[in-house]
């Protein structure tokens, strides 16, 4: 006897419903497997987006059973309810087709926050060295690894109330650049950060580090941006920059 | 159960929005009532008599605890974004229930002494 799951997947637009599959449970499966399994077993119109299935692009990330995350770095039988599972699109983004989201408001939304490096430098001068004790370049280290999935973005509430909103990976993003050693005019950077739809508008609910599947914390960054209203920019350390990074100090 | 709105941070949001906007009503008719002090003593008695009420005690009460939840959950909320966090993940979750639970024996201290 095989063991089967009922799974259900939002089918259609915005206005679309959930369609109900039965698949076959398998040892060490994924999320990304079983909407997999349905496509190719069941349903070959199901539209959904992945690429590399091991963590690393982020592109996989839908809704499963209400919380958005990374499908393919989700194991079934962490997930399954009462031997079902409901897989939908990520919240808070317009939906092109059954588990596929147009990204483009999140992206936007990064740029118009003005979370985008800008440096001062051209190629030809020397190479900025941070050290890595310094205050700034830890705090950086600490938001750095955002690869876009939108996750936290699909997560958070006040992104689904307020249209405005930059999110919290643009304002995770926007707290690495102000204690980025090389970024240029920092005091405008985090200016735009309290503009309409800055880090005022964030709520501290949390769920944004409640469900980033790299464990970043984009509250804790919020809250810092926050609170360089009244601390002012926050202490970077200093650039060396005269020294070029020739690579003969690494050891082979 | 939303598993995005069932949780404690989430909780927190929550219990001090309303317990804000709770307050910002009772404000204006607290003020309303102190205000026929000054114009009419006999309005302002016969105000006070209707507080003695059984239904507005429970009201009084209730209100006593949301002001102190108000309090804790805000003190939270200004501890998360005016103080450098213990690590990158503790948004202050665990000052969450004995807050509530600190709330609750407020309204027990102005129960037995009303």
């Amino acid at each position: 006897m095989t063991n089967k799951i009922s799974v259900s997947i939002w089918r259609g637009k915005s206005d679309g419903e959930y369609q109900t599959y039965e698949v076959e449970l398998r040892e060490n499966q994924t999320v990304l497997d079983i909407v997999t399994e349905v496509q190719r077993q069941h349903e070959p119109s199901l539209a959904y987006r992945f690429a590399c299935r091991v963590g690393v692009c982020g592109s996989c990330a839908m809704t499963v059973n209400g919380v958005p995350r990374w499908t393919c770095r989700t194991h079934v039988n962490q997930v399954t309810k009462n031997n079902s599972l409901t897989i939908g699109p990520l919240r808070n983004l317009p939906v092109i087709k059954d588990l596929v989201v147009d990204m483009k408001p999140f992206f936007k939304k990064w740029q118009t926050a003005g979370a985008s490096f800008t440096g001062g430098k051209t190629r030809h001068d020397p190479v900025a060295t941070i050290s890595s004790e310094s205050p700034g370049r830890k705090a950086a280290d600490a938001g750095i690894e955002c690869i876009n999935c939108a996750v936290c973005y699909s997560a958070c509430d006040v992104v689904g109330w307020d249209d405005s909103y930059a999110g919290p990976a643009a304002l995770n993003r926007i707290w690495t650049l102000v204690n980025d050693e090389r970024q240029v005019n920092k005091r405008a950077v985090l200016d735009a950060a309290f503009a309409d739809g800055g880090c005022g508008s964030c709520h501290s609910q949390g769920n944004c580090t409640r469900h980033c599947p790299v464990e970043l914390s984009p509250s804790e960054s919020i809250a810092a941006l926050k609170r360089s209203a009244f601390m002012g920019l926050p202490k970077t350390g200093a650039v060396e920059s005269n020294k070029i990074d020739t690579g003969a100090d690494r050891e082979s | 159960m939303n598993p995005l709105r069932s949780h404690k941070s989430y909780l927190a949001f929550v219990g001090h929005r309303l317990s804000g906007v709770a307050l910002a009503l009772f404000l204006p008719l607290h003020f309303l009532l102190l205000g026929t002090a000054i114009n009419d003593a006999d309005a302002l008695q016969r105000a006070l008599a209707f507080t003695d009420h059984p239904l507005v005690k429970v009201a009084e009460w209730g209100l006593v605890v949301l002001l102190t939840v108000h309090l804790l959950f805000g003190l939270r909320i200004l501890a998360l974004e005016m103080t450098s966090w213990p690590s990158r993940y503790d948004n202050r979750t665990s000052w969450v229930i004995p807050a509530l639970v600190i709330s609750l024996l407020a309204g027990v201290i102005f129960w037995l002494q009303s």
